[in-house]
């Protein structure tokens, strides 16, 4: 069986600036992966690519056997890619329950439909009690899952989160961890970018580090954590932030 | 599922057919004709304001350059019919296609601008089509148009003895145009307007057609403003490129929407009808002395609405609603 | 004539650009300064050029004022912020236009014997009105220390870091609120030197303004908000093209030339030609 995703010798050139280079991943269905490694390893660059905010210099992008690489970002949504925002980007002057809606909308047209799977997704993720809330007035960590609920409500294939478990306190991200679970067991793959590999490592089945733009290490996640290019370039990079 | 939003959406309605029936009666008791003719104008404001607010409230789009529709509405109607003695009622639908369809073209370039840049662009552009006006002969140019009065009409809808037609055909444009309103608003596209207004990446990740969706507001905006532009033509029955493509026309426009509350189903409704008798009783009252008091007081209240509300008159009537613990 | 306009324009850019905040009654500032050149030349005789440094220091006093009266109150609003600005400025423009009207009455004035009106200068050969002349120089000057002291001084940086994040220049001890107030009487201080100069060849009534107001905003977007040196471009570029579309158009559709290129520019530079925001 194809892979959902497959990114094939990626390249993201940003003048001089090489982000990416030559990064070829796959996802499997059902798969949590985790993309992982120290700032600046160009994750937040690939993640984009593959969510469609823009082409890559070279190389191809695979959805569910399907090439992509130019389409852009509203269409990848219908396909069935579902994304966050590391910076959320709620619709402020919407309640909670209309920025769900807005997502429901790529699959159901009729409003009472939406409404409906809204209300489902809100019930799902924990939020239904904040569903008449204006999105400004959440506190950061439900923003955060209401990032989620949006994107879930677009019912995708694949679900991208993009360190949707950092800056939370450790019951939020339980919490949270709770979540990422439960959205896989409801049969959509997730492919996570996070910083802190403490949190995801127990979580994911599958991670891969990235380490300035290339793919340094792939594999189960103790595999990964023991791997010493991983410890070299993590405590390299904490080095850098003592200094 | 969702009681209290059905609710609201049917309680909206229900005020909105009380207070047309209201407004459809007020003629029976009104005779005065100066009163009469600020009800009209405050009926044809709020239904234009409606209909800015789709664009500008609810996508996001501040466009300052309306009079350009409101203009194109009247000048395409009273060309056709003057011309061409085409009936007023069929120019006003052209007026309003040829509106939206210029609506749309000019999106192409100017959906791309942001902030200031957008709303500089759509005032120069109104700008343009005034001073195209202005020089083109065949339209009159400087001296616009006088339109042949033939007698009492509605087939010519005009009409010399009687305001009533006009005051019952605005109250008509104003509750199309919040019907309208209130129809889109729980639409694919309202939630795609607000999606787009609020923030524009996080829509196109959930799968909003981002330009297109403004395309529509656009589109839908101009026509509904160029049949406004359609009938004020037919109600003052003399045009020229200032009295309909002003720059005040899409400051009236915007205005209502503003001080009523932007972006909201009730707000140009509840601004015009503040604010339309408040400008004509000001220069009834003070603008006879063509001294400026009446802008003094008009900008004064306009200054001070800005500033105390800044969500609009609205939000005073809007409890707060903050259900459910912030944890 | 172009580099008038970007005095006219560079106060705005100031304002506009520099402190992100839109004044829509910015035409009136000029109208006021009109105003203020025409009764000091009506009463004490002063001829506009002499007037100029005084009209400048009242328009920054009054632009200081306004700033901490009205718009220091606009800038503050927690909802729909771009569309208070626009319509409190735009409010106070009425109010401004109909107290012009209130005192000076709808008459058209005019300063009719100044050093400058109406006389013209010859260079090798070619005729060139004083007043537009004597405008150019003081423009260039103006714009040359307004560049400076932009770029050069603490205050020109405290100013851009204020736009940029008012809580961390809080957090070092400046007030906002100062900057901003000096920001504002700075804009107003050159347009009031515009006005001034302009008084000796325009006519003055309440709605003079107006008819600058929408070039000078377009002149600013067109070299891009925040920059200074964008809207000496932008200026230069308006000037031109106006003379250009002079020639080839009625002089009714002259403005039409500035309005196209504005949105030939923006369209292939959606940030005008210097903008950084």
């Amino acid at each position: 069986m194809t892979p959902l995703l497959e990114t094939r010798g990626v390249w993201q050139r940003f003048g001089g600036l090489v982000a990416n280079s030559d990064v070829s991943i796959s996802v499997g269905r059902g798969e949590i992966v985790g993309l992982i490694g120290p700032n600046g390893a160009g994750k937040s660059t690939l993640f984009n690519l593959i969510a469609g905010v823009l082409p890559p210099t070279q190389g191809s992008i695979l959805f569910d056997g399907e090439d992509v690489t130019r389409m852009p970002a509203a269409e990848r949504c219908q396909r069935g890619v579902g994304r966050t925002f590391q910076v959320v980007k709620s619709f402020e002057t919407m309640t909670v329950i209309d920025n769900v809606i807005v997502g429901a909308l790529v699959r159901n047209t009729v409003m009472r439909e939406a409404r409906r799977k809204a209300l489902e997704v809100l019930e799902f993720t924990g939020l239904a009690a904040r569903a008449h809330v204006l999105a400004s007035d959440l506190v950061p960590a439900e923003k955060r899952r209401l990032e989620v609920a949006r994107a879930l409500a677009t019912e995708p294939k694949l679900l991208l989160l993009d360190e949707v478990l950092t800056g939370l306190t450790p019951t939020e991200a339980q919490t949270g961890v709770a979540l990422v679970r439960k959205v896989r067991d409801a049969g959509i793959t997730v492919l996570m970018v996070e910083h802190v590999m403490e949190i995801v490592m127990p979580l994911v089945d599958r991670a891969i580090v990235l380490d300035l733009g290339k793919v340094l290490v792939e594999g189960k996640p103790n595999d990964v954590v023991r791997d010493p290019k991983v410890i070299k370039a993590y405590l390299g990079d904490r080095h850098a932030v003592g200094a | 599922m969702d009681k209290e939003f059905a609710a609201r959406r049917r309680r909206d309605l229900i005020i909105a057919a009380v207070l047309a029936a209201i407004a459809a009666a007020t003629p029976l008791f009104v005779k005065d004709v100066v009163v009469q003719n600020i009800l009209i104008l405050t009926l044809m404001y709020a239904g234009l304001s409606q209909s800015w607010n789709i664009l500008s409230g609810y996508c996001g789009q501040i466009s300052l350059g309306h009079a350009l529709y409101f203009g194109l509405g009247a000048y395409t109607t009273e060309l056709l019919f003057t011309k061409f003695g085409v009936l007023p009622w069929f120019g006003m639908l052209a007026g309003g296609v040829v509106s939206a369809l210029i609506a749309m073209g000019l999106g192409y370039p100017f959906f791309r601008l942001r902030g200031h840049y957008f709303v500089i662009a759509t005032i120069v552009i109104a700008e343009i089509g005034l001073l195209l006006f202005h020089n083109w002969e065949w339209a009159g140019a400087a001296m616009g148009i006088t339109i042949p009065i033939r007698g009492d009409s509605w087939l010519k809808f005009q009409f010399l003895r009687t305001k009533l037609p006009y005051f019952y055909f605005a109250l008509a444009l104003c509750c199309i145009a919040w019907f309208v309103t209130w129809w889109l608003e729980n639409s694919k596209w309202g939630f795609w307007w607000r999606a787009v207004k609020d923030n524009p990446d996080a829509a196109e990740s959930l799968g909003v057609d981002v330009f297109n969706s403004k395309m529509g507001a656009a589109a839908v905006s101009a026509f509904l403003v160029a049949i406004g532009g359609s009938f004020y033509a037919q109600f003052v029955s003399y045009i020229d490129p200032e009295s309909v493509m002003g720059f005040q026309f899409s400051l009236l426009m915007a205005l209502p929407a503003v001080l009523g509350g932007i972006g909201t189903l009730w707000g140009p409704v509840l601004g015009a009808a503040i604010l339309i008798p408040l400008t004509e009783l000001t220069r009834f009252k003070f603008g006879g002395s063509g001294r400026g008091v009446d802008l003094i007081v008009y900008g004064t209240l306009i200054v001070l609405i800005s500033l105390a509300l800044p969500r609009g008159l609205l939000s005073l009537f809007s409890r707060p609603k903050k259900t459910g613990a912030t944890r | 004539m172009g580099l008038l306009y970007g005095l006219i324009a560079v106060g705005l850019a100031l304002i506009f650009g520099l402190m992100d905040v839109t004044n829509f009654a910015h035409g009136e500032f000029l109208m006021i300064a009109m105003y203020l050149s025409f009764f000091l030349f009506a009463f004490f005789a002063i001829d506009p050029l002499l007037s100029a440094p005084l009209v400048a220091a009242a328009l920054f006093i009054f632009g200081a004022v306004v700033y901490l009266l009205i718009v220091r109150f606009a800038m503050r609003a927690k909802a729909n912020a771009g569309m208070v600005q626009i319509f409190t400025t735009f409010g106070l423009a009425i109010v401004m236009r109909g107290l012009a009207q209130f005192f000076f009455t709808p008459d058209y004035r005019s300063i009719p014997h100044s050093w400058l009106g109406g006389k013209t200068i010859s260079i090798a050969g070619i005729f060139l009105p004083e007043p537009q002349l004597v405008g150019a120089l003081v423009s260039i000057l103006a714009f040359a220390g307004l560049y400076f002291f932009i770029h050069r001084t603490d205050f020109g940086r405290a100013l851009e870091a204020t736009r940029e994040d008012p809580g961390a220049v809080a957090l070092v001890g400046i007030d906002k609120n100062r900057v901003f107030a000096f920001g504002w009487g700075l804009g107003a201080a050159l347009v009031g030197l515009a006005g001034a100069i302009m008084a000796s060849f325009f006519y003055i009534y309440p709605d003079v303004g107006a008819s600058f107001a929408l070039i000078a905003y377009v002149t600013v977007a067109l070299g891009g908000f925040g920059s200074v040196f964008g809207a000496f471009a932008g200026g230069i570029i308006v000037g031109l093209v106006e003379a250009t579309t002079a020639l080839v158009l009625p002089p009714s559709l002259k403005s039409v030339g500035i309005y196209a290129v504005y949105l030939l520019v923006v369209f292939i530079r959606p940030r005008g030609l210097f903008g950084s925001i």
